[in-house]
Parts: structure tokens; C-alpha cells; sequence
């Protein structure tokens, strides 16, 4: 959907209406791609969206969706980002914050029902934990499963596979064996990125680069 | 008289249960015959969708999104080909705007006669499962005619669709639509006015306007609170702004609004394809950014810059610079929406899916307390669940 300009003019302000109400919940407010993203501290969390859902500029009665992000080389690896919807005033606002892995992240479910399963889907698949959340399970992987799969980090091809065993009668458990490794391409290709200014020299660098320096 | 004391336990609903739509484990809390507690075990269809969608390239996490919703593959397409342009910037041409929105509302019919029509077979009533697997097969054919596939279509392309609809395909259409009417009449004159049907779903399932907002319920589920929240009115994308159409809302917001509100639905989306096919214009299918879109295959043939391109493009892939958008369509279910992060690479860094049903089935508590357990099924199947897109 493409905004007009009244109604981009109308999310800035709102940006910074929610900026001056909360100074020192909110770090920053920008907007991307015609979307307005607030950055907050982890701990105004719950503060943040009972302003947003009650205040009558905003009216965000509906909080569509949170999900996480796993940014493994940054001091906080992952971003949790809440995606709220104003039917009142048709728009829309995504607030974002950083945790780690041993950081809990207070739970919004006293805000918004919704948030019940997307908090556990959150955990389940990064490991971010939410302080005061009721029923913080696992919600999508396997009954004892291990590990935490949408991280950076973890293999996409998983860790253990299951299979029906003839002999013993039940479904086994097992260290996953691949025939041939998984193949990931490298698309980075020398005719291109050689010439970017933008791409600093290291990201450059390919094999094979040292016979040309010597 | 000795006093009999009920006590309550648990019932295990599912994996395997016809009226489930497919792998849901509930776990009831009963006191007697009345429901306590619902709680839904999902992820037993889960495959890691979003991990797989980050090991591709933009074009190859494409056919992932019709495993998703698979009764309505292509509301799930254009949410993420949407997404994509979006950070792309790419202009798509009106015909290919036209042919999106046409095939949304052909998907957004194929899943309203899958949904309703299993929702009365859930209750008993089979024959309008049978009458609409008719209809339904008819719009398959229009879908295959197009892209060469039945269910899994994999038509939209970030730029338009993958290729333009063969010559007679609209005419076919337009026919269709005559017949289709008809079939509405008889669908209506089967359960809307049935005994049994209204006694299992008249005030069952009950959601307040507040509890629907709070819970995150969209689509027909929150029209039929009577709230008129429509994104394709609200924040029209590709040619929904041109058309003209109603949002039919309900005013008790128990499962027999929301299937009325779904056939008013398939009347209304009956009106855009009509309105879509008559003001079809000629053109182009796809934007003419030829490092986003392919090139034809005559011009291949015969033009090596054309070759190069089509090369790159099926083996790395266009590169979509570094941003993150959330794009949302009104997906037959409700909101259907692509959170997608690009870090400037050829894949993408994050694509979180968030589908309606799975908002959807969290509220099954919420609907199904202090209800009997011969009323799940009628809530399950009112709130339109489709596992492959809530397991991800």
C-alpha cells in the first residue's frame, strides 16, 4: 500500500508525539519504508503499549504480531519487534527493542491477549525469555525438543531426526546423518562487490585474494 | 438418594480428527460435558518454514507461501511479493495489478466454499460439501489454466505474475460467474434457514468486539463483531482501490455470523471478478526491470545481455537493498502479513509470517469455555484453521 502524504506527515508526528510523551522509554523514532518504528528500552516495554493502546492519538487496539530477530554479532543479539494496528486512525507502528539470551524481556500479555502465543513462539524458536508471562512453554517444536531453530546459529538441517523402527516397535530418536553436506552457495560475486564503495575491504575480500598482494 | 459427584478430566481432541481440519491436538479440561479449558497443541505440521525461506533466494522462498494457507494459496503469494517490492521499489504494471487482484478473489472463493462447506459437514450436512467441491473444482481449472498448477500455484512474482492468463481464460470466467450465482441460491437455500444447522450455531462461540480486538482476531472473525475492518478497503493494494465492493460485517459474532459473513463474502468478491475482467487492461504482465524480472524466452533466444540476465537472475538471484518492511493483505482468513528484513543479500535475513489462524485458534479457549464439547467442532470450523499456515 502506498501512503499519500498526509498520512506519512501524520505517522512522523505521531512518532514524535510518542517520543515527548515517554522520554525516557523511547530511544529513538525513525521512519523506514514508510512505517514508523519506535525503539524502546526493554524494560518500558509494557509502559509503551498501554500508552500506545490507550492514549486516544494512538488507539493501537490490536497487537498483529511479535516476532524475533536474531542478530548474533551485536552485544544484544536479538530484537524482539511488536507490529500494532490502529483501526481507529488506519495505522500502523512497529516497536522494537534488543535483549540477549539472559535477559528476560517483560511479557505483554496483561496488554494485549494476543501476545500469549506470539511470546511463546518467540521463546520457542530464539530463547528470548519473557518475565511474567503465564504459561511460558514451548509452542511449535517437538514435545522435549532442544534448542532454540530460528537462531543464526542453530543448523537448518536440525539436530535430530525420527523415524519409525521396525524392531523395536516405536518411533526412534536420532543424530541426524546427511549422505552429502549441505551446500551453501557463495553468490558474492569479485565483479561486483570489488568496485562498491559501500562494501567495506574485508566483506570484499575473496579467496584467493592474498596471491594478488602477495 | 446418594449423590453422584462429577468429576472433571481430560479429554485428548486430535492429532487425527476429521473435524480438527487437519493436525490439531486440543487438550479439554471437561466438567461433565461442559468445556473448562481448551488448549490447543499446534506444531505438529510444523516445518521451519521461515529457517528454510532464509537458506533461498527471494524467488525460491516464493513457493513456500502456498504451503501455508494451502485453501488459498495466493492471498499468501501477494502479501509476500508485495513485501518484496516494497523494499525494492519496483512498479508493477495495471495488468499485472489486475490479474493479482483477480486471482486473489478466485483463491479468496476457493477457500470460503472449502471453509463453509467443511463447517456444515462438521455439523452434520453433506450435501453442500459435495454441491461446492463442484464450484471449487471449476476455479482450480481456472488456476491451472494459468500458472500449470491446481493448489500449489507459485503465479505472482515479485514485478506482477509469472506470465500473462491464456486468451480464453477471462471469457471462461466471466461465464462461470452466471452459474456460480445459482449455486449460491442453492447453497443458501441448504443451511441458512436448516434447523440443525442454526440450533448447532446460533449463539455458539460468542466474541465481544473488545475480546476480538484484544485477541488479535481479523477477517471475517472480527467482522462478524460487527466492526467494518477490511484491508483491502482500509489500505487498498494493487487494483483494490478501483473496484468497487461491500464489507459485510455481522452483529452477534457467534460462528453463524461468521459464516454469513463469509457467503456475503463470495458475493461480494463475485462482484470484483466481474468488475476485474471488464476492466482488463492490455499490456504487460511484469515490470520491465530486467534485473528483477526474467526476460521472454524468444528474446533470450536471440539477445545475450537477455541470456546473461536470465542467467543471474535463476541462479543468484536479484539483490533487494538492506530494510525491513511489514506488509499486510486481507487474506480470506484475515490479516495475512510478511515481515520481511533484508540485510542487502540475494536472501532474505528474517521473514517472519504472521498468519491470521494462528491468532485465531488462541482464542479457541476464549470461544469454546462454558460451551459442551459437541460445540468445538462448530467453533474449530468457524474460525477457519488451516494448519499449514499456523505451524509454519
Amino acid at each position: 500500500m502506498l501512503l499519500s502524504a498526509e498520512q506519512i506527515e501524520a505517522l512522523q508526528e505521531l512518532g514524535q508525539r510518542i517520543a515527548s510523551a515517554l522520554p525516557d522509554a523511547v530511544r529513538e523514532t525513525h521512519m523506514s519504508k514508510d512505517e514508523l518504528v519506535v525503539s524502546v528500552n526493554r524494560h518500558d516495554i509494557v509502559q509503551v503499549l498501554t500508552l500506545l493502546r490507550d492514549d486516544p492519538n494512538c488507539m493501537f487496539k490490536q497487537l498483529v504480531d511479535v516476532c524475533g530477530v536474531d542478530w548474533p554479532d551485536q552485544d544484544e543479539r536479538f530484537e524482539v519487534v511488536y507490529n500494532l494496528l490502529s483501526l481507529k486512525h488506519n495505522q500502523r507502528v512497529r516497536v522494537r527493542l534488543t535483549t540477549s539470551e539472559d535477559q528476560p524481556v517483560p511479557s505483554v500479555v496483561e496488554v494485549f491477549s494476543s501476545a500469549n502465543w506470539f511470546e511463546r513462539e518467540v521463546w520457542d524458536m530464539y530463547g528470548v525469555v519473557f518475565s511474567g508471562h503465564p504459561d511460558l512453554r514451548r509452542l511449535l517444536t517437538d514435545y522435549g525438543f532442544e534448542g532454540h531453530p530460528l537462531r543464526k546459529d542453530f543448523p537448518l538441517t536440525g539436530t535430530m531426526e525420527v523415524r519409525y523402527d521396525d524392531e523395536q516397535a516405536r518411533v526412534v530418536y536420532e543424530p541426524v546423518r546427511l549422505t552429502q553436506d549441505f551446500r551453501n552457495f557463495d553468490f558474492l560475486s569479485p565483479w561486483e562487490g570489488a568496485l562498491d564503495p559501500a562494501v567495506d575491504a574485508a566483506a570484499r575480500a575473496l579467496p584467493g585474494d592474498e596471491k594478488a598482494t602477495g | 438418594m446418594a449423590q453422584t459427584e462429577i468429576k472433571s478430566y481430560n479429554l485428548n481432541f486430535g492429532p487425527q480428527h476429521p473435524a480438527a481440519h487437519g493436525v490439531l491436538r486440543l487438550i479439554l479440561e471437561l466438567s461433565g460435558e461442559v468445556v473448562e479449558r481448551a488448549d490447543p497443541h499446534v506444531g505438529l505440521l510444523h516445518r521451519g518454514t521461515e529457517k528454510l525461506i532464509e537458506y533461498k533466494t527471494y524467488l525460491q522462498a516464493l513457493p513456500y507461501f502456498d504451503r501455508l494457507e494451502y485453501a488459498c494459496p495466493l492471498n499468501m503469494e501477494h502479501a509476500y511479493v508485495l513485501a518484496v517490492e516494497k523494499l525494492l521499489g519496483t512498479e508493477v504494471p495495471p495488468r499485472g495489478k489486475y490479474i493479482r487482484t483477480l486471482f486473489s478473489e478466485i483463491t479468496r472463493i476457493i477457500n470460503h466454499i472449502m471453509n463453509t462447506t467443511s463447517f456444515a459437514l462438521d455439523l452434520g450436512a453433506m450435501t453442500p460439501m459435495l454441491w461446492g467441491w463442484e464450484e471449487r473444482e471449476h476455479l482450480l481449472e481456472f488456476c491451472e489454466r494459468a500458472s500449470g498448477a491446481r493448489m500449489h500455484m507459485a503465479y505472482y512474482r515479485p514485478g506482477g505474475v509469472a506470465k500473462d492468463v491464456p486468451p480464453d481464460l477471462l471469457d471462461d470466467m466471466y461465464k462461470w460467474c452466471d452459474g456460480f450465482e445459482k449455486f449460491m441460491v442453492d447453497m443458501v437455500s441448504l443451511l441458512d434457514e436448516n434447523r440443525i444447522f442454526r440450533q448447532r450455531t446460533v449463539d455458539i462461540g460468542i466474541v465481544s468486539q473488545e475480546d476480538a480486538l484484544n485477541w488479535g482476531f481479523t477477517g471475517p472473525v472480527l467482522r462478524a463483531t460487527g466492526i467494518p475492518w477490511d484491508l483491502r478497503k482500509a489500505q487498498p493494494y494493487d487494483a483494490f482501490d478501483e473496484m468497487e465492493f461491500d464489507v459485510p460485517v455481522g452483529t452477534t459474532g457467534d460462528c453463524f455470523a461468521r459464516y454469513l459473513v463469509r457467503m456475503e463474502e463470495m458475493r461480494q468478491s463475485l462482484r470484483i471478478i466481474r468488475q476485474c475482467i471488464e476492466k482488463m487492461p492490455d499490456g504487460p504482465v511484469k515490470a520491465d526491470d530486467k534485473k528483477v524480472t526474467p526476460p521472454s524466452r524468444p528474446e533470450m533466444k536471440r539477445s545475450m545481455e537477455a541470456l546473461i540476465h536470465h542467467f543471474k537472475l535463476y541462479t543468484e538471484g536479484f539483490k533487494v537493498p538492506p530494510g525491513e518492511t511489514y506488509t499486510a493483505v486481507e487474506a480470506a482468513s484475515g490479516e495475512f502479513g510478511v515481515y520481511l528484513v533484508s540485510d542487502g543479500s540475494n536472501r532474505p535475513y528474517r521473514c517472519k509470517i504472521r498468519s491470521p489462524c494462528y491468532a485465531h485458534l488462541q482464542g479457541l479457549d476464549l470461544l469454546s469455555k462454558g460451551h459442551m464439547l459437541a460445540d468445538i467442532p462448530a467453533n474449530i470450523g468457524s474460525i477457519d484453521v488451516v494448519f499449514g499456515e499456523i505451524d509454519r
